[in-house]
């Protein structure tokens, strides 16, 4: 019978109970977008480093697994490396950031390409000249770019000669020479890709390499990609902290406020329960049932909401962020909720549990 | 037997500095299944005195037992238990929950006491006696005043009180409905043996009852 009751208050200012569950699935969407940009940026640094082809590679010394990395390698070592038994194919990479979260990548086209197995073509071709640059779809869409287009980075005008099919590590590409010289930094690498002639033997290289390059981190591409998780993105675990913390804040308040207006409305209504021998459990109860109706009800909402913005990012800036939809975090963001909403409704709830019945029955 | 007994009953406000005294020693004593009306002007006390029977405020001194229950002694979850378990209101403006249809409102009464399962063959003749039957899935907004004040009557003996209490029953109602509301809680009374205490200012409502007494500066007379 309470529920009957809870179901009908909620339906009685359907455009309150509306605005107060978006309200609320709005924190939802906050946290689960966030933690799905984390994971999906990850997936896709991931699934575009095994693009590469490459069975390891050589980082320089001192930088981040997972970061973008800039032109502080020596070139040199690249003979070292080729060199080594069971190298078949050593290519290099200078990578440069573009302010954000972009970067251009500069490399030996007919190298890199044969270590992944050529790059696929949407239009276009490679590039020709010291003008050209080449483009994923991705970026494409996103910059609403075509072969002909012209492109704006480092200063300078790109004619697009080709669009690619995404997956091949970078979104922006230059050749290795002219990235160094514009960059001011010939001579300079960002990493260098190996391919092996049998992959089995990927950690038997890796060792030997050590004993003669102990300060450069080198990875197997499958132990590098293994690390491309939110886990080890320490500022990303406290933001998500930050917003987590935003979102119980902005979860309290929403109910707090819908909860404390309803009481107030509801004063009579509350004089009568009690009038009847409702005692303050009951009343309280009625309440707290409410507002996990409406929690979940907002909880839904936040993750529908969640596949708007991955629609969103995904039509509008599908190069810049990907989000994944992150299941695992569901229970996690709606229990989150849930108890912000509970703590929002205690003083409300309090309060009408405590109301004088002869008062609430006067009230008009 | 008397159902309701009450001694020296005084209910004092505090009126900013000055003390207010509602009910000024009141004795009274109703006999089960009685049909009492408690007539007096605005400001007499009587609706003092339905409040502190109900046990929607404490009295200040005095004895008060309704069907044995003490209710001087009784703290507020005392007197909340005494609303659940003994008292039936019928307020003059209905006091019908808004959002419930009827069959929610005769409902919610029932559930607050834990009463469970089907309705008792005597209040689905209660219910057949009020005329609200064909109405159960309509809410209080789609029924007249009237049958609205007939719903609250229901609500008010669902549980089978010891007393109902009726505080200007009649009040937001027109002749024909005031005339058909007190002549069914006489029927009830008859019929079911529901003692009922009506508070009114209309001597016409009043004469409905078997027995009159007058409330007048906070005491009762003819009691």
């Amino acid at each position: 019978m309470v529920y009957t009751l809870v179901y009908e208050n909620l339906k009685h200012r359907p455009v309150r109970t509306l605005l107060s569950a978006l309200a609320i699935g709005l924190g939802v969407t906050m946290m689960l977008t966030l933690v799905g940009l984390g994971e999906g940026m990850m997936e896709d640094q991931a699934v575009r480093a095994r693009g590469v082809g490459a069975d390891l590679v050589v980082r320089a010394p001192g930088s981040s697994v997972v970061g973008m990395g800039s032109l502080s390698m020596n070139q040199n070592i690249l003979n070292f490396v080729r060199s080594q038994p069971h190298v078949v194919m050593a290519t290099p990479v200078g990578i440069h950031s573009t302010g954000g979260v972009s970067s251009i990548m500069g490399v030996n086209f007919d190298e890199f390409s044969a270590m992944g197995g050529g790059f696929k073509f949407r239009e276009g071709g490679k590039f020709a000249d010291q003008g050209e640059v080449i483009v994923d779809d991705l970026y494409a869409r996103e910059k609403k770019l075509k072969v002909g287009s012209t492109l704006h980075t480092m200063n300078r005008d790109w004619r697009v000669s080709g669009v690619f099919a995404s997956g091949k590590l970078g979104r922006v590409m230059i050749p290795l020479a002219l990235l160094q010289d514009l960059a001011s930094a010939n001579g300079k690498i960002t990493m260098i890709y190996v391919k092996l002639d049998d992959a089995s033997r990927t950690q038997e290289v890796i060792d030997g390499m050590k004993k003669q390059l102990p300060e450069y981190p080198i990875y197997a591409m499958e132990e590098l990609i293994k690390q491309f998780s939110v886990s080890n993105l320490p500022e990303l675990k406290a933001f998500i902290g930050v917003v987590v913390a935003l979102s119980v804040l902005f979860g309290f308040l929403v109910v707090f406020l819908a909860m404390y207006t309803a009481v107030l409305e509801r004063t009579r209504e509350i004089g009568i329960l009690k009038a009847l021998g409702a005692g303050p459990g009951y009343v309280l109860g009625i309440l707290l049932r409410e507002t996990v109706l409406l929690a979940a009800i907002g909880s839904m909402a936040g993750i529908l909401m969640s596949y708007g913005t991955r629609w969103l990012i995904a039509t509008f800036i599908p190069a810049s962020f990907v989000q994944a939809i992150v299941y695992s975090w569901w229970p996690i963001a709606a229990a989150i909720t849930l108890c912000s909403a509970v703590l929002g409704v205690l003083y409300p709830a309090l309060k009408a549990a405590k109301q004088d019945a002869l008062d609430s029955l006067s009230y008009d | 037997m008397a159902i309701i007994e009450i001694q020296n009953l005084r209910k004092t406000f505090r009126s900013g500095d000055v003390d207010v005294h509602a009910l000024a020693g009141v004795n009274l004593q109703v006999e089960k299944g009685e049909f009492l009306a408690v007539i007096g002007k605005s400001g007499s006390g009587k609706s003092t005195l339905f409040h502190v029977l109900g046990g929607l405020t404490p009295p200040t001194s005095g004895t008060v037992k309704i069907d044995g229950k003490e209710l001087t002694a009784m703290d507020e979850a005392g007197r909340t238990r005494l609303r659940r378990e003994s008292v039936g209101f019928v307020f003059q403006k209905y006091n019908l929950l808004p959002t419930l249809t009827v069959r929610d409102n005769l409902e919610i009464a029932r559930d607050i006491s834990g009463v469970k399962g089907p309705w008792s063959e005597q209040f689905l003749d209660v219910v057949r006696i009020l005329g609200i039957e064909g109405k159960m899935d309509r809410k209080p907004r789609q029924l007249s005043g009237g049958e609205q004040q007939r719903v609250a009557i229901a609500r008010a003996i669902v549980n089978q009180p010891a007393i109902l209490l009726a505080d200007e029953p009649t009040g937001n109602l027109d002749t024909e409905n005031s005339d058909l509301v007190l002549g069914l809680l006489k029927h009830l009374n008859k019929k079911f043996g529901q003692t009922v205490l009506m508070i009114t200012h209309d001597p016409e409502a009043a004469a409905f009852a078997d027995r009159t007494v007058q409330m007048r500066d906070g005491l009762l007379h003819g009691a």
